[in-house]
């Protein structure tokens, strides 16, 4: 018995090893994680570029060995039960892994056989799972002619294809176009509704607080913090709200107002505008506009915008994401 | 465990050869340079018949089990850019992290390589037929074995640097730094008994110079000749060794 905790990890960490003209060098692309993945969750690894993540997914994959640390998944030993993991973790990396010389139908039949399955029940398996990804219209034809989301979908398949326990994705939709992404996010929540444990490393913020339950933003090799995307999102400190008026100074005195009459984390009028950061902003808005109203000072337009994962990237890292994906 | 490797072998193999099927144009358009050969060259032995190591009438005899040698080194020096391709598309990867008997994985593709090797020495011999060639049937059966375990060293030493470079570009020069020496120093295209002694020495170094001298006398039914299982030995432990180099590169690209 395995218990609730798919995945384990404590101080995981992988050095490599590169050698150019000055010599060897030391890089530490993972640095001592502690992680924790719960049965049936989908758990979020969210990063820039070169974070680690990968290189952390290829560790529980036995893709690479750890250079230091413990990990167990599915109650197996990472260092000494690599065949039993193999068995019952799938993977799909972020080069997809299809043959795309082959159909869609021979890489399925091919990858069931690899996992112990005869020829029949390969075939068995297949069917299965055309069906459940819909790829009855395009399997028959070799891989190369499929569009980014039909390769992604055969992607998948061949990573789901034993039935694992836990499914990893390594940035499924990165290069997808936004109708392929919205269609995939929906199936993986399908996967994760059939019970399957999901890890999923991501660039995407939108991503990973649209589909996960856990949350961990990885910087640098090092887990910064960890937390549903509820959590972390309420870390940040509260709701941001804009107020525009119609002159400077009716900004200014509304500022002073609302400094004055509200608990307020933050607030900053510039130009025409007050901007404000509040924790609830929803429940506040109410008192907020009856305070001004009361002294007649006019709102033209407001917004309330919860804070999104990048307020979180940007409050752990002083960095945000999005700078990050622009590089 | 042993019955898991020969079935992993097997469903690669397929998988490969599936592979070769589907393009099998290029079977044969690795055959030109042979041909080329055997059509452009050998004419001009013909005239050189009576030379040490050419036998007046028998140039044809000579050349082309040296002729199939070079097929088996240059037909298979390249299969390893197919194996970039599926390092690149992460198919290797793939494979790697499902229960697969890892050597399976190169072990299906050098058995296809030496299998499409033997479908071409067969159909050079019989283009080499109506030139006048006089071959020994058993000498010519034994000897596919001997162009087989050439296959195979060459494709593990092609496979070997792909997944060392996992890039084009490095991958031709080097394949042709190693072939072209290997090539020259067998005494394929001209007997090496026209050498000087110093390069017939540096040929006794060359493992391929055994194996060209077996397939010779394999194709005249000599079969007393030392220069059989010399041929084998030296082949059969190259071929082994290479290859258990080509796997444990597999298994450090996942460390």
């Amino acid at each position: 018995m395995i218990g609730d905790l798919i995945i384990e990890t404590k101080g995981l960490r992988k050095t490599f090893i590169s050698k150019d003209r000055s010599g060897k060098k030391e890089v530490e692309a993972v640095k001592g994680i502690d992680l924790t993945v719960r049965r049936g969750e989908i758990f979020g690894f969210l990063g820039p570029n070169g974070a680690g993540k990968s290189t952390t997914q290829k560790m529980l994959a036995t893709l690479l060995s750890p250079t230091g640390g413990e990990a167990k998944v599915l109650g197996y030993d990472l260092a000494k039960q690599q065949e039993q993991i193999r068995e019952h973790v799938g993977c799909v990396s972020q080069a997809g892994g299809a043959d795309l010389g082959s159909t869609g139908v021979e890489n399925l039949v091919l990858q069931a056989q690899l996992y112990g399955l005869d020829a029949l029940a390969a075939k068995k398996n297949a069917a299965e799972f055309v069906e459940r990804l819909q790829m009855s219209t395009f399997v028959e034809r070799p891989a190369q002619s499929y569009s980014g989301g039909q390769k992604r979908r055969l992607d998948i398949a061949l990573g789901m294809i034993h039935h694992p326990q836990l499914l990893l994705l390594d940035e499924p939709t990165t290069g997808l176009d936004p109708q392929s992404r919205a269609y995939l996010w929906g199936e993986i929540k399908k996967l994760k509704a059939g019970g399957i444990t999901i890890f999923l490393t991501t660039q995407y913020m939108d991503e990973a607080d649209k589909l996960c339950d856990t949350i961990a933003i990885i910087d640098n090799g090092k887990i910064i913090v960890t937390g549903t995307p509820e959590e972390l999102k309420s870390s940040v400190g509260g709701d941001a709200i804009v107020f525009s008026f119609l002159s400077e100074e009716t900004a200014h005195n509304a500022e002073a107002l609302l400094k004055e009459k509200i608990q307020v984390e933050r607030i900053q009028a510039k130009d025409n505008s007050v901007y404000l950061t509040i924790k609830d902003g929803e429940r506040m808005m109410p008192e907020l506009l009856r305070s001004l109203d009361a002294k007649s000072l006019e709102a033209q337009t407001v917004t309330l915008s919860r804070p999104s994962l990048d307020d979180v990237f940007l409050k752990y890292t002083g960095r945000s994401l999005r700078e990050d994906e622009r590089k | 465990m042993k019955m898991k490797l020969l079935h992993d072998t097997k469903l690669m193999f397929i998988r490969n050869l599936q592979h070769t099927l589907k393009s099998p144009v290029f079977v044969f358009v690795s055959m030109f340079q042979p041909l080329m050969y055997l059509l452009l060259f050998m004419p001009l032995l013909n005239a050189l018949g009576g030379l040490p190591g050419l036998p007046a009438g028998k140039t044809v005899d000579v050349f082309i089990p040296g002729l199939l040698v070079l097929q088996a080194l240059f037909g298979t020096a390249f299969v390893g850019f197919s194996l970039i391709d599926d390092i690149r598309t992460g198919v290797i990867e793939r494979f790697l992290v499902t229960p697969v008997k890892r050597p399976a994985i190169l072990l299906g593709r050098v058995l296809r390589d030496a299998l499409v090797l033997l479908l071409q020495c067969v159909l050079i011999t019989l283009v080499a037929l109506p030139f006048g060639l006089k071959v020994n049937i058993y000498g010519f059966l034994l000897s596919l074995l001997l162009y087989a375990l050439i296959g195979i060293t060459m494709a593990s030493i092609s496979y070997g640097f792909a997944l060392i470079y996992k890039i084009e570009d490095p991958l031709a020069p080097t394949l042709n730094t190693i072939t072209l020496p290997l090539s020259l120093l067998s005494g394929i295209i001209l007997p090496l008994a026209l050498a000087p002694v110093w390069l017939q020495d540096l040929s006794k170094i060359n493992p391929f110079s055994y194996t060209v001298n077996g397939a010779r006398a394999l194709f005249a039914g000599n079969f007393q000749n030392i220069g059989i299982p010399e041929g084998f030995i030296v082949i059969g432990v190259l071929a082994i060794l290479v290859f258990l180099w080509a796997n444990r590169s597999l298994n450090k690209m996942a460390a």
